[in-house]
């Protein structure tokens, strides 16, 4: 048996919430571990951080492309204008695992191109393999990226995009960039695929290219504002050079002006709570498969559960969770097969 | 009867790499060698000097005076040349990033012994493009350092003219995976590249330039498997004069001559049976004495138990000895070119140089060497070469005695002294540099020091060549660290891609496939067990920059299914915990090959407690001498492994154990 100590989640969120680093450290460990006991854990650590600030303050920003296009060397110089400006970063970044077949394996490559070579207190950069889920990102990014927002003023998700990943960052971020890369044929293919709902913020990395980066620019801005997606919003398309560190400001004014869009909209909120209950729904899923939810009464009964109970959603997916256990118990015990009634019971595994 | 010996040519010049602990300790070496009948220097330089930091920089500390002498400033370079007459004396460099500067010292020195620079005579190896590739002593990004390159050949052509201002290097090239066909194709780029940059500098006139072309001369690897060998350097020979005559258009036959010197392979040197790399060593010299055509300017040859350590003094003149024989006593030298009108020899040149002009046509095609780094095209090409290597060696395709096959052996009575068989250098170096740096910054003169500073960043910012102001620098008694970070400030500094993210190419058996496979499942299990994928660290800490091994334990570590978060080369103790800590690994790997491993693995596992880490397992890796490695797990590592650990399947094997016992799983044990 292994000898694992699991942190205390509330003792741990405290700490967190004070910025420990060795506790952020921690905490993310327990989020991206699978024992039952940590997923326990995982979901009250997560219900003791979802207070005041996590609701209301920070910025999750989604930061996508193709592969290719720059965007480590572009996270990295909006990094170092934002610890400029004094805000602290979080960086979520998600690289490809091999196959299955292929062991697995994958090499997290991100950090040495994020990170500037100066230590930095006020940075904090997790590598994340993607794990060949469903999806581009794996179900740890999500409380993983709240753990985060938590106790730093930006956290960035980056990711390599490969069409289905567009998507899940849409479910993680407040806020979407796209970067794309001029002259490629993956913008042109993106602009094609319907994806380009998607983002909020285009961002043209290598911009000192000159008009193949404006030419793309052009082609982007002509698309983007026909989706409509969210009536007031302009979808701006930024030109950048992370090589040159230029537009890069103009990049993060464009973040920041999106996030006030949102909470001057109202529904900054309703954003993240519906992440929540979507990343609820989806690890209930992987854990416990479509007959797990069956024994929770089906999906359209979570939905419901998670709606009524909006602000304490991860104490939910406890009860949930707890529920499904004890009744897979019963349905697997031959001797017993009394329900319960009361799923609040500590399940033990 | 007794052979007369009849005419002879001249020898090749006769060195040894060398140099360590302080100028004065390296200038005894330096005399005793001459002494012995070298013939020519060939400096080495310890890593702050390589990558422009004082000896008193964080970034340093463990390394002054280890791999070699440290240069701080020009009473160092006075020191180290004491009663040497510079010229006399061949002087080699290996010196990159910081080469203008190194230089510059020497002419200074020359200067200020009333000695005319155009006396002088030597080589700057100054080759940056291998740097990124393999040695990892750059500093700089592509252009700026290209720039640099550039401003030395410009200025050494008109005012050094008997210097070599830049060797091309295949030779780390080779140690980093190289076939001979890539040494060949990516060494021609890189020359060509350096030509190029010289010629749009505009500073040489068209009708000087093949005075250029005559400087540039190469620095190539010889390994074992000798009759392709000097088939390289027959295939080199001619592939030049064909590029500088249609390239450059240099009439002169006598200037396109392909040039070179020589360090034989270290990297197929063996830490079993370690007396078996004298044979090696000496069938690796023979393939570049054998053509005489095609045979070497210069060489110097590793020691025997380089795999080991940093070798002695006897060690040393073993090493020259060897040589001496070849010269001296062989018959080698009264002949003409023994290999001409074979046409077996002929058949394996002209395939060579086939397949180095595809090579050379792929790279163009993708806008030259600089550009085919900066995509990582380059490095994964020779991450894969070296990968197959491996794999070959793993398979026994590829036989190394005393290694994979004829393992068994008596007790060797070289391996038994008192000394441990190898150079300990003096622990007291580092201290006593830095005393005596900081007594010569308060020995000079504060506003001269400030204007030639001043003067070098101006040059730096326009296009003004940086070697003369550069010179002035070194008479005010400017140091290595402020004249590299005067051109960081203005340069900026660089990271090259890694080139560890090849794909598995599931076409290639990965190593043994039933090795593998249990492997996989071993990590799989134990990630299972512990609640989430295994996760590995690999480190290099300090300022070495042989990253070939890291490479390969990162490669091979995803190819058996650990997530891998490597972030290259030269980084502090702290920067390594602190990756650790955010990245939550289950291991830390460090791999050191400076022979700084005492100072910088106890630095890292100090950090690492710093950070409630000191439940995480370190393994390291490298050239540690047994009696270091007991005393690294007496301080807590759980694991070293050394050369003689070939089997990358056997080491991720005790890797997972290791992260097991830690986690309070049982061990599995070796590998069927």
């Amino acid at each position: 048996m292994a000898l694992i100590n699991l942190p205390d989640p509330e003792q741990l969120a405290s700490r967190i919430l004070r910025g420990v680093r060795e506790a952020v450290a921690s905490g993310l460990n327990l989020l991206d571990n699978r024992l039952a006991d940590a997923r326990s854990r995982s979901a009250r650590l997560l219900a003791s951080l979802s207070g005041e600030r996590q609701m209301n303050e920070g910025h999750l920003v989604g930061v996508t492309g193709p592969p290719g296009a720059g965007k480590s060397s572009l996270v990295s110089a909006m990094i170092r204008e934002w610890r400029f400006s004094g805000r602290t970063v979080g960086v979520l970044a998600v690289d490809p695992s091999s196959r299955p077949e292929l062991g697995g394996g994958a090499l997290l490559g991100d950090r040495i191109r994020i990170k500037n070579s100066s230590y930095d207190e006020g940075l904090f950069i997790r590598s994340l393999a993607n794990r060949n889920q469903m999806g581009g990102v794996s179900s740890e990014v999500w409380p993983m990226s709240w753990l985060m927002l938590s106790c730093f003023d930006v956290v960035v998700v980056e990711t390599v995009g490969v069409g289905q990943t567009e998507i899940d960052i849409a479910e993680i971020g407040d806020t979407v960039c796209y970067v794309a890369q001029p002259a490629s044929g993956d913008t042109i293919q993106y602009l094609k695929s319907g994806i380009i709902q998607i983002p909020d913020i285009f961002a043209v990395n290598k911009c000192d290219l000159g008009a193949p980066a404006r030419k793309t620019a052009a082609e982007i801005s002509r698309s983007a504002p026909r989706q409509d997606r969210r009536e007031d919003w302009d979808y701006p398309v930024c030109l950048v050079s992370a090589t040159m560190n230029t537009g890069i400001k103009q990049l993060n004014d464009q973040i920041d002006r999106h996030r006030s869009f949102l909470v001057g909209a109202g529904s900054l909120g309703n954003l993240r709570t519906r992440h929540h209950s979507a990343w609820v729904m989806r690890l209930l899923k992987e854990e416990f498969g479509t007959f797990g939810l069956e024994l929770a009464g089906g999906s359209a009964t979570i939905s419901q559960r998670l709606g009524e109970h909006r602000s304490c959603q991860f104490e939910e997916y406890e009860r949930i969770r707890t529920q499904i256990l004890s009744r897979f118990k019963s349905d697997n015990s031959s001797s017993s097969i009394t329900k319960k009634e009361h799923p609040n019971e500590q399940a033990v595994v | 009867m007794v052979a007369v010996q009849k005419k002879r040519d001249q020898p090749w010049l006769i060195r040894t790499y060398s140099g360590h602990s302080s100028a004065r300790a390296s200038n005894a070496l330096y005399r005793t060698n001459l002494a012995k009948g070298q013939t020519g220097l060939s400096v080495a330089f310890d890593l702050p000097t390589q990558t422009g930091y004082d000896a008193d920089s964080p970034l340093a500390r463990g390394e002054v005076g280890k791999v070699g002498v440290p240069l701080s400033h020009i009473e160092d370079m006075d020191q180290l040349f004491d009663q040497i007459p510079l010229d006399k004396m061949n002087t080699a460099m290996t010196i990159n990033a910081t080469a203008p500067w190194l230089l510059a010292l020497y002419i200074g020195l020359a200067q200020r012994r009333g000695i005319d620079p155009k006396l002088l005579s030597g080589t700057t190896q100054n080759d940056i493009i291998k740097e990124y590739l393999s040695r990892g002593t750059y500093i700089y990004p592509p252009g700026p350092s290209m720039r640099l390159i550039a401003d030395t050949i410009n200025y050494t052509v008109k005012h050094v003219p008997r210097w070599n201002p830049t060797n091309i290097c295949s030779y780390h090239l080779q140690e980093a995976g190289a076939t001979p066909v890539q040494e060949l194709a990516y060494a021609l780029c890189a020359a060509m590249a350096v030509l190029d940059r010289v010629k749009a500098s505009g500073e040489i006139a068209p009708d000087e330039f093949p005075q250029v072309v005559d400087r540039i001369s190469f620095f190539v690897n010889a390994g074992i498997r000798f009759v392709e060998e000097c088939c390289k350097l027959r295939a080199f020979g001619d592939m030049w004069n064909e590029l500088t005559l249609n390239r450059y258009q240099v009439e002169d036959p006598k200037r396109r001559r392909f040039r070179y010197g020589v360090q034989v392979n270290s990297l197929g040197l063996t830490e079993a049976q370690p007396e078996n790399n004298v044979q090696r060593i000496v069938l690796e010299m023979l393939a570049v004495v054998l053509s005489k055509g095609a045979r070497a300017r210069a060489i110097q040859l590793p020691a025997w138990n380089e795999a080991m350590g940093l070798p002695r003094p006897w060690d040393q003149q073993w090493a020259l000895r060897m040589q001496q024989v070849m010269a001296f006593e062989t018959d080698l030298l009264e002949y003409g070119d023994i290999l001409d009108g074979s046409p077996v020899i002929a058949a394996k040149v002209a395939e060579l140089i086939e397949g180095a002009r595809e090579e050379i046509a792929n790279v163009e095609a993708q806008g030259g060497i600089i550009a085919a780094i900066e995509s990582g095209y380059i490095k994964r090409e020779l991450v894969g070469s070296h990968m197959q290597r491996l794999r070959a060696i793993e398979s026994g395709d590829l036989k190394i005695i005393g290694v994979n096959c004829f393992q068994e052996t008596a007790i060797s009575p070289l391996t038994v002294g008192s000394d441990g068989n190898i150079m300990k250098t003096d622990p007291a170096a580092e201290r006593e540099q830095i005393e005596r740096l900081r007594a010569h910054r308060n020995n000079r003169n504060a506003a001269e020091v400030g204007a030639a500073l001043q003067g070098l960043t101006d040059a730096a910012k326009s296009s003004e060549n940086i070697m003369p102001s550069s010179i002035r620098c070194a008479l005010a008694g400017v140091t290595t660290g402020e004249w590299g970070d005067s051109l960081r400030a203005v340069f900026g500094e660089f990271r090259p891609p890694t080139g560890i993210d090849i794909a598995i190419d599931s076409r290639v058996v990965l190593g043994k496939k039933d090795q593998v496979t249990d492997l996989r499942a071993r990590v799989a299990d134990t990630g299972n067990a512990l609640g989430r994928p295994l996760k590995l660290l690999v480190g290099k800490p300090g300022l070495d920059g042989h990253s070939n091994g890291a490479e390969q334990i990162a490669v091979k570590a995803r190819d058996v299914g650990f997530e891998v978060v490597y972030d290259g080369i030269r980084l502090t103790p702290q920067q390594i915990a602190q990756a650790a800590l955010e990245e939550g690994v289950h291991m830390v790997g460090l791999s050191i090959l400076s022979g700084s491993h005492m100072e910088l693995v106890e630095s890292v596992l100090q950090e690492l407690r710093l950070r409630d880490l000191a439940a995480v397992p370190v393994v390291a890796g490298g050239i540690i001498p047994p009696e270091d490695a007991a005393k690294l797990v007496a301080q807590g590592v759980r694991a070293v492994y050394t050369p003689k650990d070939f089997n990358l399947n056997t080491i991720m094997a005790d890797m997972v154990d290791v992260i097991r016992e830690c986690n309070g799983l049982l061990r599995i044990g070796l590998l069927q």
